[in-house]
């Protein structure tokens, strides 16, 4: 696999000095590998702190700046960040009305958010309120695994409870807002290939060209199972449907469908699938509110998708159609 | 008789564990490639790096403040699960080791185990870490508790930390990145268990010849 690289331990700083010069609209605070908003803290907001691991680009730098995070700590890649960025971020964005952490699912999110959340409280009176994303119904058992992994559903919780912070609302109604979003969406996702970690050198894991793997997280991790290439129209049911006999999305307001690219699979094949799931969800009768087609969520060069549906109603619809401005979602403003 | 645990003896070991875990990198990416997502050998080759680098500005005076600069250089550097998991290791090893005797090494290693089990939420059997660990601390006590000599007690305690990382092999995953795999896990060495069974050689290692 080829790749822009000059040192493979120096990707994620080289990386964000390219990030920094692209967008005067953001901070970066190179020693601590925090991207935060021009105008952080902005006094009287709650303040909104996302990360993980890199290699997911856009997520999360590019989901900072206005109506969505303040501020996004970038740990290598595919490792998530350690409690010290998530500290420098948590401070460097407390307008005095407390900071929300979003935390993907994942074992080293979870636990590396969780002890900096600790050092947080035991430094200072900063409110932290953490909402985990875990919408992946891949997972079927969650009490023999880590949980349900945090997947597509963390870009729209990320822009809905930001724009809810945006139009100044508190600390605990943005919380609410985020696990609304979190427990009202859900998310499958495909690997048509793998994908290649830069200190490893080699795909993550082989895949033969007429095989996908279905199921997969964000991380290049083997999905939860392998079967044949079918057709985009088949493809767009294996994931629609264990997404709809999940939770109940009829009635109501319909849905926000946003179909997530993982880094290596072109737009024409990405709006191909949109229309797959389009009319896998006109026969059931769910409505579309609003969508989102595109790359938002990566797993570096990995061919694939994912489908996330969230069940939307008029307050959600309305904090998507907010201002947002930030590097990768940009409407409004 | 020498102390098992000075200050000395413990940058020995922990010198060791990173050289062994330098030398096994690409072996522990390549474990966890199979089933998790090929970062553990340098995430963890990097975090140890760091460790002996701020060990070797500071020499830190007390074997348990050499073990807490261990676990916040971890804990600061890799990230990961393997980061906050191994530096409460190292925290909770530190924060328990009264003295530098047998009986404190022992100790100091249970309540480490008994960090990474809570700070995990696992137990063995869930294929991770702890089913090197775990089987390590009960040789370690059985074998001082029958009088044993230190090197001997720790050469059993490496022994039953190797055995329980072969035992990873046939587990389900139930905890971390590769209990997504669910049954698919099987069959694979789980890189957690690998890298902690060489902690324990290394303190078998670092540490023989101190009675």
């Amino acid at each position: 696999m080829k790749k822009f690289i000059n040192d493979p331990a120096d990707v994620v700083a080289d990386a964000l000095r390219g990030l920094a010069a692209a967008h005067p609209d953001l901070r970066v605070q190179h020693e601590d590998r925090v991207v935060l908003r021009r105008d952080a803290p902005v006094h009287g907001k709650v303040g909104l702190v996302s990360g993980g691991g890199s290699g997911h680009e856009p997520m999360h730098a590019g989901f900072v700046g206005l109506g969505m995070l303040d501020a996004a700590c970038a740990g290598e890649v595919f490792t998530s960040p350690v409690p010290d960025q998530v500290v420098a971020a948590t401070r460097g964005v407390d307008g005095g009305a407390g900071v929300l952490h979003i935390v993907k699912n994942y074992t080293g999110d979870v636990m590396n958010f969780e002890m900096a959340a600790e050092l947080v409280a035991a430094e200072s009176d900063t409110e932290v309120v953490a909402v985990v994303t875990d919408d992946d119904v891949a997972v079927q058992n969650s009490l023999y695994t880590a949980g349900r992994r945090g997947v597509g559903v963390t870009v729209l919780v990320e822009k809905l409870a930001g724009a809810a912070a945006e139009e100044g609302r508190p600390l605990s109604e943005v919380a609410e807002i985020a696990r609304r979003v979190s427990g009202n969406g859900r998310s499958m996702g495909v690997a048509l290939t793998s994908c290649t970690v830069p200190a490893a050198g080699r795909p993550t894991f082989d895949l033969p060209e007429d095989e996908m793997e279905v199921g997969i997280g964000i991380h290049g991790e083997p999905g939860r199972r392998r079967v044949p290439l079918a057709p985009a129209r088949e493809i767009a049911e294996m994931l629609v449907e264990p997404v709809l006999a999940d939770l109940d999305f009829t009635g109501g307001d319909g849905v926000i469908a946003f179909v997530n690219g993982m880094g290596g699979t072109p737009q024409l094949e990405l709006y191909l699938m949109y229309a797959e799931v389009v009319a896998v969800l006109e026969k059931a009768g769910i409505g579309i509110a609003r969508n989102l087609v595109g790359d938002y969520m990566t797993s570096l060069e990995m061919a694939g998708c994912s489908v996330t549906l969230l069940k939307a109603d008029d307050e959600l619809l309305r904090l998507w159609d907010a201002p947002v401005r930030t590097p990768a979602l940009r409407w409004g403003t | 008789m020498a102390d098992a645990l000075d200050a000395a003896a413990c940058t020995t070991w922990v010198r060791e564990f990173a050289r062994l875990v330098h030398e096994q990198r690409d072996a522990l990416t390549q474990l966890d490639a199979a089933i998790g997502d090929a970062d553990h050998g340098s995430n963890l080759d990097r975090g140890l790096t760091a460790a002996v680098s701020a060990l070797d500005a500071a020499s830190p005076a007390s074997p348990a403040a050499v073990l807490a600069m261990v676990a916040t250089t971890l804990i600061r550097t890799v990230g990961g699960a393997s980061g906050p998991l191994y530096g409460t290791f190292f925290l909770r090893a530190a924060g328990a080791l009264d003295g530098g005797d047998r009986a404190a090494l022992a100790a100091a290693l249970r309540a480490g185990l008994d960090g990474v089990a809570s700070r995990g939420k696992a137990a063995p059997g869930d294929k991770t870490m702890l089913d090197a660990l775990s089987p390590a601390c009960d040789a370690l006590d059985e074998a001082l508790a029958q009088g044993r000599p230190l090197d001997e007690a720790l050469r059993a305690a490496a022994e039953a930390a190797a055995r329980g990382r072969d035992a990873t092999v046939p587990m389900v995953a139930r905890k971390g990145r590769a209990s997504y795999l669910g049954e698919r896990s099987a069959g694979h060495q789980d890189p957690g268990a690998t890298s902690a069974a060489l902690l324990v050689e290394a303190a078998a290692t670092a540490l023989a010849g101190r009675g």
